[in-house]
């Protein structure tokens, strides 16, 4: 046949082109954690992407059923362990939800003051590895630093820098010692600084637009249909956030703007990261001004959380309840719920069923990375393989929780 | 949140349950609103038409999938529960469907409906071995690779069977059987005044006593 369509017979074989197919990861530096992703290659684009996920499953929720629910909690941390105090949240908010608990207002006002303290953490740490991934490498040395700033405050609340286990079903752990909250406050007044400079390194940065403009656009619709929450919802112009539209602790008193992006691409994504993080900001100091006003208990006091240390000296009662609380944990009533929460990724939710014993009958952990990552093969068609990192940085994964 | 309010979101839940139902007789067996949230019970083979309608229908408009997730009863006939989440940004409300099959029962895949439910059906088939027709592609997902059994049934042990190891002498990774160093302790809290019955091991007359 002379039609000019088939020229095969005028190559030689080693001419022949095929798809190539290489394996990203599990152990590549921009893969963020252990994720292996089997490429198909048509030259530099990207026809197929397969992410094998599970490398750090752990068996979190099969777990969990053997142990109470005090035991559990611990577990969130290990989840999404740039952000850990906002997993454990979802879990607090799930057992109060079934217990009927109320929180007492500080103690509601040290979670929010924490949780946003979290989302800068997560956020700092997105923002500069997606420019590590596209090429920078001043943004984290920067970021970083802020970072370990950010889990001193972490480690003066509750004495661990990572796996906090602070939020309690009922409240918080333990108040907050005096001078802690000016030095939050001075650190809150100090951080627009850093991120000026790394606004100045990154945002009218030739080469980090080259890499982010137009990359990965999320229509509103691919939102929807993929179940994407958090900053890739935000970034496709659904002012769409937990804490505005289905307020959970106290954030409906707090005076905060949802920035969203116009076009979906990695950039949008990028700047609303930017602005989430100068929001909560102003979250975190409202929240200061709103604790120096309000002392008290931090922790419901009743079955599930623990009696006062000076009640346990005198009451005979105290120091048994204390006992069985520790040993045998506290008993939820039978019933299911679903709790979420605005993340720093994404809407996090537990699904928990309780039979009213000690332990969880099951417990599902929603994780918003597990949804983004599943869109990998959908948003990843027709980018350049150098694209992947940056795809995947900007869907902000991590294997923790993705894994569980 | 207040009474009223909360009295007010409580009864749209129910509004939306009967718009539901009136809607879907067929589908729906049962509703009710707990803690705040609607959760409707309907039956598997109608679970395609089901969601489809939750997603275009104006009052639902759920648009989005927040969650597929299964739970065992050893005990019962049907023994898994599907439990579906859904989630609409527009109208600003959840539902949780319940879908209740038997052990051997395969349930239609609503990949059609929700792409994003394509990974949520693999862990289920993952950890419970629950079976989607119609699915284009039910790997597993989380457990290794050649991994057997299904982890989250009640009658797999959290131990798991195999174990592994790098091996110095055959330099590669070794599976085996587990081999536990201590007992698995697992604590009874049955407190006595809920009935428990303490089982002495090796205690001849309980049995004659019963």
């Amino acid at each position: 046949m002379m039609d000019g369509t088939n020229f095969d017979d005028a190559l030689t074989g080693e001419q022949k082109i095929r798809n190539f197919n290489i394996n990203f990861g599990p152990q590549h530096p921009a893969a963020h954690g252990v994720l292996r992703l089997v490429l198909e290659l048509d030259g530099e684009i990207v026809e197929r992407c397969d992410p094998h996920i599970g490398l750090l499953h752990r068996g979190t929720e099969k777990l969990m059923e053997s142990r109470t629910y005090l035991q559990n909690l611990p577990y969130f941390d290990r989840l999404d362990y740039v952000a850990p105090m906002n997993q454990e949240h979802a879990w607090c908010l799930a057992i109060e939800k079934l217990t009927g608990v109320e929180v007492p207002r500080r103690g509601s006002l040290i979670r929010v003051l924490y949780c946003e303290i979290g989302r800068i953490l997560n956020h700092i740490l997105n923002v500069t590895t997606q420019a590590m991934d596209v090429g920078a490498l001043t943004p984290p040395l920067w970021g970083f630093e802020e970072r370990e700033k950010l889990m001193c405050f972490y480690e003066r609340a509750c004495g661990a820098r990572l796996h906090a286990a602070y939020f309690r079903p009922g409240g918080v752990h333990q108040d907050l010692p005096d001078d802690l909250l000016d030095d939050i406050e001075e650190w809150a007044h100090f951080f627009p600084k850093v991120m000026d400079d790394i606004d100045g390194l990154l945002t009218e940065n030739r080469i980090f637009k080259q890499r982010n403009v137009d990359i990965a656009i999320v229509t509103e619709e691919e939102v929807t249909d993929w179940g994407f929450s958090g900053v890739m919802a935000r970034g496709s112009g659904l002012a769409w956030d937990l804490r505005r539209a289905q307020p959970y602790e106290c954030y409906s008193e707090f005076d905060f703007d949802i920035p969203i992006g116009k076009s979906g691409d990695c950039y949008d994504r990028y700047l609303v990261r930017m602005q989430e993080m100068r929001e909560s900001l102003k979250i975190i100091l409202q929240a200061i001004a709103k604790l120096r006003e309000c002392p008290g208990d931090v922790l419901a006091r009743g079955k599930i959380t623990p009696p006062k240390r000076s009640d346990m000296k005198t009451s005979m009662e105290s120091l048994i309840h204390h006992f069985k609380l520790y040993t045998e944990g506290f008993h939820v009533p039978a019933g299911e719920v679903y709790a979420a929460v605005e993340a720093p990724k994404g809407e996090f939710g537990v699904y928990l069923v309780a039979d009213g014993t000690n332990k969880p009958y099951r417990s599902k952990i929603r994780a918003p990375g597990f949804l983004h990552l599943q869109a990998m093969d959908h948003v990843a068609k027709g980018h350049q393989l150098a694209d992947v990192a940056a795809i995947i940085g900007t869907m902000d994964v991590v294997f923790g929780e993705i894994d569980r | 949140m207040s009474d009223a309010l909360q009295q007010a979101a409580h009864q749209a839940l129910l509004d939306l349950a009967d718009h539901i139902s009136a809607k879907q007789p067929d589908a729906v067996s049962s509703h009710t609103v707990t803690h705040g949230e609607l959760t409707v019970e309907v039956s598997p083979s109608a679970i395609v038409d089901f969601v489809d309608f939750l997603k275009s229908d104006a009052t639902c408009r759920f648009s989005s999938l927040v969650d597929i997730t299964g739970v065992d009863y050893p005990g019962e006939e049907r023994r898994f529960v599907v439990v579906y989440h859904f989630l609409s940004m527009y109208q600003n409300q959840r539902i949780r469907v319940k879908a209740a099959i038997r052990e051997e029962e395969i349930i239609p895949s609503i990949v059609s409906v929700y792409p994003a439910a394509n990974w949520f059906e693999r862990e289920v088939f993952d950890m419970y071995g629950v079976l989607f027709s119609g699915h284009p592609d039910l790997r597993r997902i989380l457990t290794d690779y050649g991994f057997r059994g299904y982890p989250l049934r009640k009658d797999f042990p959290t131990t798991g069977y195999t174990e592994v190891r790098y091996d110095e002498v055959q330099k590669r990774v070794v599976y085996e059987p587990v081999n536990l160093t201590q007992e698995y302790r697992q604590f009874d809290f049955m407190s006595p005044w809920e009935g428990a019955e303490y089982i002495l091991p090796g205690d001849d007359k309980a049995e004659e006593k019963a």
